[in-house]
């Protein structure tokens, strides 16, 4: 029950953040991706009371005013994005007290903080007895808001003619009026009192990564369990509540994004990602029968939201993981696999205590985080191959030919391979500064101008702290920035030692000139440093050694570095959609990318470059550390007909153990799909890891005649309805 | 150090035995079976062959030695790579070729270093070899992937150009030396899928105690494009795959055996 807006898949916008023009309504009407009705009333609004108030107003101006020149060329020239310039921090999920609780208990909680406060005599007492009044005011609101929906059931109730549906409503009406304003206590409860707070988040701003039940097996067994037990359930009433769930996050989509943000992260999904399996709060396995029946539910709906996943503690059964495998095989690669394991150490080596690790999971892609206990915000995006074009033209972006970093020489004059490798960890170092300088600002800017005291009522400890969600009131604070193209920087910093510094059989000059020209006349170069040069993904230290060589740069450079919030900053490795929007950003590069094609996507390999398969893909993934990291995120693919017999779902669960044995945080599986191999035909160069799979034999999809590759290209479209 | 010639390792296979395998292939065979689909396998030299790459519609010629020489370190230190998949899965190292028991030396003794470095072992063979090498080899192998094409001796010589008398015997003697074998008949139509093939060889298969698993392989003309690119003659260019239905029905030939039987690998 209920809704953000007068129907399903209604966004609103959020002129106070950011506001749109009436081009911009124009260009999201119109678009042909992700685009979103604006009717005349709309527009008309906007015209007349919307644009003529907030222009000057809004926090997107505040924050572009205060940053500096260097950020701004920097964020133009596509060397970074801002997550914070659209949208709210967000970016957290739900801990077990969100279950455990109603608002009536964090309205006493809050009276409780206040007049400790009042009888300590804070020092900024003020400011905290303002957000705190603020808190009680939404607790209030979103009671009240309940009651709107109970009351409307009750109206439908007088009119029902149809005995089964009168009593429905009237049963939720009931629960309306309980629940949020008490902690539930059933099952159907647990639901509604999730979907109410849901919605009182993502209305209150527009946070990245709308909020997220998080553990949703684990909290909502109790509830099950005990209507199951007392006869007030059976389990497909329980499916369909799930059913109905699931619904009301696929009515969702996240609010327009315009620009950069638009292109950094092109989709209507808006990243609320369940988390299933794990371990509990005193480590033993969380899988349970709810597990299972989400699972079914998830197979049966198929719906891109909410986007769900499996947690895979070395504690959770085998067969767990086979029935969510199981479910991959739909193709579109969801679950996907996490492991509990290395989230727990990812936390815990970031001083989280046992307990909030293990409460812990992922959210958004893959972002790693303590549920219910801290702020992990994403600021933004980082394009490490920018930073290695921008240090092989000695500061300057050739696209715009502006100088916009450092000079750090010539490169012709590089007499080695690691004087190059310094002067791109200098750069590296150079635009990270200028990144987290400009983070610093958007943070005060959001602490200062842009408080969510309805999300801080959901995290600890912002109540007890007084404190803004979005100033650092939570438990733990992290800011995130994410690494983009490990596999192309990889790959094009493997082609310069090798083609440059090693066989000597070609010039930084004519390297230069080659990109400068977009391979044209270069054909058999291209020809080289594509078919002739080691790759990362295959498990070869020559081309791997470069990725765990800018990891750590990147890591170092990041690392521990103080946020506006009193939190620090860290990094991790996931692109959503920014590997191609970086890749627009950037010219011919020297792996033989063409100017302007997307980049690698997460820690996977540059498209179609990993030949061993992907055994050999987990072993190079898992020499970068990710116990370092907030997450990585790893893409396999597999024709559908991989998936068909029982014992290769098995081989694959095993292929996950094997990854999480080595560390690896996250991978999921995405079947070919008859599209994907129209364009193997035409594009064998980014199609190398295309390996067709049948029983006794195995062979490269690009060796395949042409005859050959249409019948399974026909066997692929028949294998995916 | 004993050296052999490899023609290909691949990591994640996943049909030539249990778990996650890393399967060795070894150039050279005795058979020169007609439906082979590694037919760059039988040759026991090095073989030059040409592949054609692509880029932007132009053709790449690249010249490429099929079968690399190299020391047991060396096949070893590669295999070794994937020791986590072989402990996570059950898995471990497969043989196969090309025939693995032409190069007997060099397989005896990657089978003792993997061994004696606890990865399992599994060979794939086609049974024709000398009683003197299966001897050698059985206690370094935990499992043999052992071929079974036609019972007929003369249809036998007529298809894979050798005697089935040697390749049947070896069959039972490791199976009264109670060797783990897993039986893999090719299916190919008119060849080896007669009913009276079929049954004469679940007759066989019945009377092995330790064989403890039935592996039927498909027909698949997968590797036609190999031929071309190898430049050899394919005599069976024109039969098509199986149907699901023919399969099933083949399969149930297979009923009432007291193995496990399976489609593919």
């Amino acid at each position: 029950m209920g809704e953000r807006g007068p129907a399903p898949k209604v966004a609103p916008s959020y002129p106070e953040v950011c506001l749109h023009s009436l081009d911009d309504l124009e260009i999201i009407h119109s678009r042909p991706k992700v685009s979103f009705k604006v009717d005349d009333e709309t527009r008309q609004a906007y015209r007349n009371i919307i644009i003529p108030f907030w222009t000057g107003k809004t926090l997107r101006e505040k924050i572009f005013s205060s940053l500096s020149n260097e950020w701004k060329e920097a964020y133009s020239a596509g060397v970074f994005t801002e997550f914070q310039e659209q949208r709210a921090p967000g970016h957290t999920v739900a801990g077990k007290k969100l279950f455990q609780k109603g608002m009536l208990d964090y309205i006493d909680e809050i009276d409780k903080t206040i007049s400790i406060l009042k009888a300590k005599g804070d020092k900024d007492l003020q400011a905290k007895l303002f957000e705190l009044s603020g808190m009680r005011i939404v607790a209030k609101a979103i009671i009240g808001f309940a009651n709107r929906y109970a009351d409307a059931l009750g109206e439908l109730a007088k009119t029902e003619t149809n005995e089964n549906r009168r009593l429905e409503l009237l049963k939720m009406e009931s629960i309306c009026r309980r629940v949020p304003a008490h902690a539930p206590a059933t099952f159907h409860e647990a639901l509604q009192h999730y979907w109410f707070i849901h919605l009182g988040v993502i209305t209150e701003l527009n946070p990245w990564d709308s909020f997220n039940p998080g553990r949703f097996d684990q909290h909502l067994f109790p509830f099950y369990q005990n209507d199951i037990v007392s006869g007030t359930l059976t389990p497909e009433q329980a499916i369909e509540l799930l059913q109905a769930f699931w619904v009301k996050f696929n009515n969702h989509p996240s609010p327009p994004k315009m620009g950069v943000t638009a292109q950094e992260s092109n989709t209507y999904t808006d990243f609320a990602l369940i988390n299933l399996g794990g371990v509990k709060e005193d480590g033993s396995d969380v899988v349970n029968e709810l597990s299972y029946i989400i699972l079914d539910v998830i197979e049966e709906m198929r719906l891109l939201q909410p986007s769900s996943m499996a947690q895979v503690s070395k504690k959770n059964p085998d067969r767990f993981v086979k029935r969510a495998v199981r479910i991959t095989k739909t193709g579109f690669g969801q679950p996907s696999f996490f492991n509990t394991d290395a989230i727990v150490q990812q936390l815990l080596s970031q001083g989280k205590s046992l307990t909030d690790a293990r409460n812990g999971g992922a959210s958004g892609c893959v972002e790693t985080g303590a549920f219910g206990t801290e702020a992990y915000f994403l600021t933004g995006y980082f394009n490490l191959n920018k930073v290695l074009e921008i240090t092989l033209n000695n500061g300057i972006d050739p696209i715009t030919g502006k100088r916009i970093g450092l000079e750090t020489a010539n490169p012709e004059n590089f007499t080695s391979f690691e004087k190059l490798y310094d002067a791109f960890e200098r750069q590296l170092n150079y635009f990270i500064d200028i990144k987290i300088d400009g983070n610093l600002i958007v943070e005060r800017e959001w602490a200062q101008n842009m408080p969510v005291p309805f999300l801080s009522l959901q995290i600890d400890d912002c109540i007890g702290n007084a404190t803004d969600y979005n100033a650092g009131g939570a438990r733990y604070n992290t800011s995130y920035i994410q690494g983009v193209g490990l596999g192309s920087i990889t790959d094009n910093l493997t082609a310069i030692r090798k083609h440059v510094y090693e066989d000597c059989n070609l010039s930084i000059k004519e390297l230069l000139s080659a990109l400068k020209s977009n391979f044209d006349g270069y054909d058999d170069l291209r020809y080289k440093v594509i078919y002739e040069t080691p790759k990362w993904g295959n498990n070869d230290d020559y081309a791997d050694r470069h990725a765990v060589m800018v990891f750590n740069s990147f890591y170092k450079a990041v690392n521990g570095r103080p946020s506006y919030r009193g939190g620090v900053f860290r990094i991790n490795m996931l692109p959503t959609t920014s590997h191609v929007y970086f890749g627009s950003k950037i010219s011919a590069m020297p792996d033989g990318r063409k100017a302007f094609e997307p980049l690698s996507e997460g820690i996977s390999p540059v498209q179609g470059s990993d030949k061993n398969g992907p055994s050999a893909v987990i072993l190079s993934a898992s020499k970068i550390d990710h116990i370092k990291t907030g997450g990585t995120l790893l893409n396999q693919k597999f024709s559908p007909s991989f998936f068909s017999t029982d014992e290769s779902l098995d081989k694959l669960v095993m292929l996950i153990r094997s990854y999480f044995k080595l560390d690896g945080h996250h991978i999921q599986f995405n079947g070919v799909s008859a599209h994907t191999l129209r364009n193997a035909q035409k594009h064998p160069e980014k199609y190398r890891d295309l390996i067709v799979r049948v029983a006794g034999y195995s062979d490269y999809f690009n060796d395949l005649g042409e005859a050959l590759q249409n019948e399974i290209i026909r066997r692929t479209e028949h294998e995916i309805v | 150090m004993e050296k052999g010639i490899v023609f290909d390792i691949r990591h994640f296979s996943v049909h030539d035995g249990p778990g996650i395998r890393t399967t060795v292939f070894l150039k050279g065979c005795p058979l020169r079976c007609a439906w082979c689909h590694n037919p760059e396998s039988q040759n026991p030299l090095p073989e030059i062959s040409t592949r054609i790459n692509r880029l932007d519609g132009k053709e790449y010629r690249q010249t490429e030695i099929i079968g690399k020489q190299m020391t047991v370190s060396e096949v070893f230190h590669e295999i070794e790579t994937h020791i986590t998949f072989f402990d996570e899965s059950g898995g471990g190292v497969t043989f196969s070729g090309g025939e693995p028991l032409m190069q007997p030396t060099f397989l005896e003794a990657l089978l003792k270093k993997c061994m004696a470095n606890g990865i399992p072992t599994a060979v794939d063979t086609c049974g024709y070899g000398s009683a003197n090498v299966f001897e050698k080899i059985l206690p370094y192998s935990n499992l043999l992937l052992f071929d079974i094409k036609l019972i007929n001796p003369s249809q036998h010589h007529k298809y894979t150009g050798a005697d089935n008398q040697q390749i049947l015997k070896n069959l039972f003697w490791l199976d009264s030396m109670k060797a783990s074998i897993i039986v893999r008949i090719p299916l190919i139509p008119q060849i080896t899928d007669s009913t009276d093939n079929l049954l004469a060889i679940k007759g066989i298969v019945e009377q092995c105690q330790n064989v403890r698993h039935v592996d039927l392989l498909p027909y698949h003309h997968m590797a036609k494009d190999k031929y071309r690119r190898l430049n050899i003659p394919y005599s069976l260019s024109n039969l098509k795959p199986y149907k699901p239905e023919r399969l099933k029905e083949i399969a149930n030939l297979f009923s009432g055996i007291d193995k496990q039987v399976s489609i593919g690998g």
